[in-house]
């Protein structure tokens, strides 16, 4: 064991211990050190006084400041709240897309109030400018399967389509194939219908027999030119564009496993001045009618 | 006073005990009080213990390590609370074990996902993520879709479950493998029954496959109970400020 | 080198413990067999297999050792045990980086790298891969290999219980083993740096109490009679970590043939405990682990006393107490209880200080001999890692702060703060220690190459910087952005936009990791032709400062 003896380069007595030749010195804390440990400690006494702190038997020190998170939250958003509240309340009241239109102020925040909703509730389904997907229609343009009126889009969203809520607009198309309602050679026929009043190449007879096919089983729905009716969310098969993809195959399967797709009902879930603001901004996204 | 630190220097057993004393200290007053104070849980209507395929669905959600992207725990800040709803409560995981809070957000929270998509969505998003979501940077799950649940399991994991406190009843665990199947498929005939043992459960063929009753099933009945079973037209939030 | 530190002691006479040592691998191969054979659970059964196999390895191990007589009584200390630990470290930690570089072009490039059949290669099932390699096994190896030397010189005794050492060792990698594959096929708790299933947990336990007897019982039989502060802080580590694992992983089994458990604690009590733990895995694995490999290799490497040992007593002290109380900053605005969270905020911002003592006896250790940073890589290694400590535990306090941690939490930042404590300190500090161990166990003059040391150091401390400066960009960026409001009053950036906006941190992320990575790869190598016995031509003698311990 080496005793204690002076460390050269800083002129230090060592503590005198040594373990596998390494000694120390006791220098003494720092004193900024101490004090900043002293300060954290001070101030975390006064944060206990203030805030809520120290659990106890049967509750914790609820500090002098009466704080609660909760409660904070509560009154940042009825803030916000207020502060948009005026134009919220116009917003409720407007009958027509003219009537917002004609007020620049309110279509703006409008319009800004349903872009934001919009992107995290919307287009992860309808694409980020509401261009839609396969499934998912586009919004952006003026094909509307249950119709594109400011009333028609706000209906859509309070209850959704094929949604579980009670006033969801609904309307199944049957899997044709599936359920036996059509043999093959009948879908086959009815698809080269389809191909052709959508303006496209088809195998003439075959198309023929599916007219008459078309004619009894589709047209309650899809009308007898196929145009489509918006009242039953039937969409029209003659405009070349496809909620579900305008192949052969494609048709094919919508024919043969029908097609229900599910739009979420957004009651409940959004306040009647969201879903107002989101309905004229899907709206302004350029097929309103 | 730091000479007699020689004591516990020279004596390798009363280090050791003064070290556990030190680090025990804290531990004790931080968490014990949160099993008897009051305020803990709030009071609430409406949360459940988790349906057997909820509970596979969790399983499934735990084992593929979706806590790794996304929280399950609003917060109590205005933007979260705009973006994804109300704030969580303690009481809408006390059934969970283990917690899913999470704690790193490369995707969005996912407490109140529930209803916010329909069933097809998901069973596409699982599938290829980025076909929906070009900018998404979640993984793949397609494999779920062909994964088989065998009902059978199911009375385990309830029996366990209970052993940790949930409140399973014996009729519950009885029929859990029954119950499996009957949410899978709405013309069951135990439909009241199981609607009885879990008020408010979604019951249908989420993957679009009536066919099998795949993990993917049970992940998506999960996913659309999540944030759902609290009644909030009855929630006080005053008497729950803490 | 004093002559002090050549005093032999006495050699132990291991052997009693072996028969305990055949009976524990008869039973475990025994259970082992009976859960292969009767579980139902395919996971379980190639567990089980793995477990058989490594019992039936340690069995055979056992009965060469016994039949080539008790070697283990020639050398003064047990070192072998610490240079298999040498190797392991090297091995898991490059794993444990690859993975990370992985993980993070999986989030750059996920068009690249997911697979869709490939279940086990996702994001969630790699991520729990990654972190678990490089703090359990990586860490894990680092802190049992240096623990087990620096014991055994600074008590002048060998390693207590003869191969209980060893028993240790493959004990704990065997654990590495089954953790790493159970994430891969989907056996988790979800418990973040506490995934391992129930039985993987329990192998753990019995592990760690015999490393404890192992260290405790050197610790017992010192011929020093001063326990060296580098031991209290083991210790420490030691001790603690065994009460928080136990804890933090109550758990119901679904059936013992199952892998799958339920965690004995529901929702909020669940968070706390969890935090409880994972904020003190980092405090006692982390750190406290960390300080210990500092207090001895700076002042050892750098040949100087160590600053104060008045120091050394108030910040042991003070940060083992307050570390434990700091756990719900990582619960903060959550369903958590308000008073467990200004609790947890107010201890973190007290651990400041105590965290910097550590800093302070590191740093000014080196005092009288400054020059050495400039001279020996190595110690330039280990002096940045304690700055990287030093910023990591201000950086700490300061996103404990509730404000500070509303903006913070879930983003980025949190990650780029875990990898400047992770990579600068944890790796640098680790990195230093492999390079003055692996010359002194094989017993060599010098390195092979200096010059590597350097290309290591300027590599991946270019590394370090890509990464946690991007990761702090990326995390601000993506907290201000969750939270902004345009003029109206309405939230600005939907979440995809946010996660649009993180891509090209996610590049620079993934290129610093690789960067760090490849620095490590300059290491192995270097170690490995070091071991050899390989000096670079060019640098032959070029270095007698770098004189070995024995
Ligand atoms: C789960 C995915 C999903 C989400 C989320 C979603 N939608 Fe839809 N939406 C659909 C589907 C599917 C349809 C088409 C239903 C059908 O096939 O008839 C649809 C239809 C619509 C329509 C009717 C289009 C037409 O041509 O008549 C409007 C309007 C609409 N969505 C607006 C919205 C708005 C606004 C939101 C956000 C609040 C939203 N959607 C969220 C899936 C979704
Ligand atoms: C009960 C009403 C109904 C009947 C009858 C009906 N459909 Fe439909 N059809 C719909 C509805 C509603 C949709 C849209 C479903 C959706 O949006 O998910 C649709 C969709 C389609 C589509 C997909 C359109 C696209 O854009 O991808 C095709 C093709 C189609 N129907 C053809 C037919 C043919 C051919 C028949 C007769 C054999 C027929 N439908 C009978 C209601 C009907
Ligand atoms: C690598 C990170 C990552 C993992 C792992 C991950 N996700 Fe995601 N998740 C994302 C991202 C990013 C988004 C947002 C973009 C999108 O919708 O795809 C997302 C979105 C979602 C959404 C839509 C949420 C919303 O409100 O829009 C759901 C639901 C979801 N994920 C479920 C899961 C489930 C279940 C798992 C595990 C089986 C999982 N995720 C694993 C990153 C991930
Ligand atoms: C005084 C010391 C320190 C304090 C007070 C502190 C505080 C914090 C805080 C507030 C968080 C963020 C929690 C959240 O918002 O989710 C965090 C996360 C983390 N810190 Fe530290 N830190 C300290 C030192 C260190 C050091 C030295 C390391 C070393 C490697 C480290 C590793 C981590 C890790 C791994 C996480 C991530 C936990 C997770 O969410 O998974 N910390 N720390
Ligand atoms: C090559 C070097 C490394 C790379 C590229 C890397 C990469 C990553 C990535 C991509 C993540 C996931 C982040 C996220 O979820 O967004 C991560 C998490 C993590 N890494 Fe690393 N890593 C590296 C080295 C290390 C080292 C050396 C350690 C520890 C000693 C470490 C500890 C962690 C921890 C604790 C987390 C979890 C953080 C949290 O949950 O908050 N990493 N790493
Ligand atoms: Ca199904
Ligand atoms: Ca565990
Ligand atoms: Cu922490």
């Amino acid at each position: 064991m080496a005793g204690k003896e002076i460390d050269a380069p800083t002129g230090i007595e060592t503590t005198g211990h040594s373990w596998d030749g390494i000694k120390e010195l006791n220098n003494p804390l720092p004193r900024w050190w101490l004090t900043v440990f002293y300060i954290s400690i001070v101030w975390s006494f006064a944060y206990w006084i203030f805030m809520p702190s120290w659990p106890g038997i049967s509750g914790h020190l609820k500090g002098t400041r009466n704080h609660s998170e909760r409660a904070n939250v509560e009154r940042a958003v009825a803030d916000l709240e207020s502060m948009r509240a005026d134009q919220m309340k116009r917003l409720l009241t407007v009958g027509s897309v003219s009537e917002i239109e004609s007020d620049p102020d309110l279509q703006l925040f409008a319009l800004t109030a349903g872009k934001s909703i919009f992107g995290d509730n919307c287009a992860t389904c309808h694409g980020a400018g509401g261009q839609g997907n396969v499934g998912y229609p586009n919004l952006a343009d003026d094909d509307w399967l249950w119709g594109g009126t400011l009333s028609d889009i706000q209906t859509t969203i309070h209850y959704g389509i094929r949604s579980d809520h009670p006033e969801a607009r609904i309307n199944q198309m049957m899997g044709y194939g599936e359920t036996g309602a059509l043999s093959g050679d009948q879908i086959s026929d009815v698809v080269e219908h389809v191909m052709t009043i959508s303006g496209r190449d088809a195998d003439a007879a075959a198309a023929a027999r599916g007219a008459e096919v078309f004619a009894v089983q589709c047209v309650s729905c899809h009308g007898p030119d196929g145009k489509g009716m918006k009242a039953l969310g039937a969409p029209n098969l003659t405009d070349g564009i496809w909620l579900y993809g305008g192949e052969r195959q494609d048709i094919q399967k919508s024919l043969y496993f029908g097609r229900s797709g599910v739009m979420p009902a957004w009651t409940g879930r959004l306040s009647e001045e969201q879903m107002t603001a989101l309905a004229v901004y899907v709206h302004s996204l350029g097929g309103g009618e | 006073m730091l000479d007699r630190h020689d004591i516990l220097e020279k004596r390798g057993l009363l280090l050791t005990v003064a070290i556990l004393v030190v680090v025990s200290i804290g531990g004790i007053i931080e968490i014990a009080p949160l099993f008897y104070l009051e305020s803990t849980i709030e009071r609430v209507q409406g949360v459940r213990p988790y349906s057997p395929l909820e509970l596979a669905g969790r399983n499934v959600y735990v084992r593929e390590g979706c806590y790794t992207c996304h929280s399950q725990m609003i917060r109590p800040l205005r933007d979260e609370v705009e973006r994804y709803g109300h704030y969580s409560l303690a009481a809408e995981s006390m059934y969970d074990h283990p917690f899913q809070w999470g704690s790193k957000r490369t995707g969005p929270d996912l407490a109140r996902v529930g209803g916010k998509y329909s069933d097809a969505w998901h069973v596409e998003h699982m599938i290829d993520p980025r076909a929906l979501v070009p900018e998404s940077v979640m993984p793949p799950y397609k494999f779920l879709a062909s994964s088989i649940i065998d009902p059978d399991d199911a009375p385990e994991w309830l029996k366990a479950n209970r052993a940790v406190g949930v409140p399973y009843t014996d009729e519950m665990i009885e029929n859990a493998a029954a119950d499996l199947k009957t949410q899978h498929d709405p013309f069951a005939a135990d439909f009241d029954n199981f609607v009885a043992r879990y008020p408010k459960a979604h019951v249908r063929d989420f993957d679009g496959n009536p066919g099998a009753i795949t993990e993917m099933d049970a992940l998506i009945s999960y996913l659309q109970v999540l944030g759902t079973m609290v009644d909030f037209s009855v929630y006080e939030p005053e008497e729950n400020y803490r | 080198m004093t002559a002090t530190s050549n005093v032999p002691a006495p050699a132990q006479d291991g052997g009693s413990e072996v028969p305990f040592i055949a009976a524990f691998l008869a039973v475990g191969a025994l259970l082992a067999l009976f859960i292969a054979a009767r579980t139902p659970d395919a996971m379980m059964s190639a567990h089980a297999m793995m477990f058989l196999l490594a019992f039936i390895a340690g069995a055979f191990a056992l009965v060469h050792h016994a039949s080539s007589g008790n070697r283990l009584t020639q050398d003064v200390y047990e070192m072998g045990v610490v240079k298999a630990g040498v190797f392991a470290s090297v091995f898991w930690g490059v794993a444990g980086f690859l993975v990370g570089v992985i993980i993070a072009a999986q989030l750059a490039f996920p068009n690249l790298l997911y697979f869709e059949d490939l279940g086990w290669t996702n994001f969630g099932r790699l991520r729990p891969l990654h972190t678990s390699a490089v703090i359990f096994a990586f860490g894990g190896n680092v802190l049992m290999s240096t623990s087990f030397y620096v014991v055994q010189r600074t008590c002048r005794a060998r390693l207590f219980g003869g191969l209980t050492p060893w028993v240790v060792f493959w004990g704990y990698n065997l654990f590495i083993v089954i953790a790493a594959t159970g994430y891969l096929m989907g056996v988790t708790q979800s418990r973040e740096y506490a995934e391992p299933e129930w039985y993987a947990d329990i192998w753990l336990t019995i592990i760690w109490v015999l490393y404890l007897v192992v260290f405790l019982g050197t610790l017992l039989k010192r011929k020093e009679p001063h326990i060296y502060v580098a031991n209290w802080f083991y210790l420490a580590f030691i001790v603690t970590i065994a009460m928080l694992h136990i804890v933090n992983n109550l758990a119901i089994p679904v059936s013992l043939l199952s892998t799958k458990s339920y965690s004995l604690f529901p929702g909020v009590q669940d968070a706390l405990t969890q935090w409880w733990y994972g904020h003190n895995a980092v405090g006692f694995f982390l750190t406290a682990g960390f300080l210990a490999i500092m207090y001895y290799f700076i002042p050892k490497r750098a040949e100087r006393p160590v600053y104060s040992y008045r120091l050394s007593i108030i910040h042991f002290w003070s940060l083992i107490f307050i570390y434990i109380w700091a756990g719900p900053h990582h619960l903060h605005y959550t369903a958590l209880p308000e008073w467990a969270q200004t609790l947890g905020m107010t201890f973190s911002v007290m651990l400041w200080m105590p965290s910097w003592g550590g800093m302070i006896n590191g740093l000014m250790t080196l005092s009288g001999a400054w020059d050495k940073l400039r001279t020996d890589p190595v110690i330039r290694m280990l002096i940045v890692s304690v700055a990287f400590y030093g910023m990591s535990t201000f950086e700490g306090p300061l996103m404990s702060v509730r404000a500070v941690n509303s903006l913070s939490h879930y983003t980025d930042w949190t990650i780029g703060h875990v990898h400047s404590g992770a990579l600068g300190w944890v790796g640098y500090v680790s990195f230093g220690a492999l390079y003055c161990l692996v010359p002194w166990l094989w017993k060599r003059k010098q390195l092979y190459s200096n010059a590597l040391v350097e290309w290591h150091f300027w590599v991946s401390t270019i590394g370090i910087l890509l990464y946690i400066t991007s990761m702090w960009v990326s995390g601000i960026m993506q907290g201000l952005m969750w939270r902004a409001y345009n003029s109206l009053g309405f939230l600005e950036y939907s979440f995809v936009e946010t996660v649009d906006a993180m891509h090209p941190y996610y590049v620079i992320r993934m290129t610093g990791g690789l960067l760090f990575l490849i620095g490590a790869l300059i290491m192995a190598y270097n170690l490995w032709r070091t071991a050899k016995g390989d000096v670079r031509a060019r640098e032959f003698a070029a270095s007698p400062a770098l004189a070995p311990a024995e």
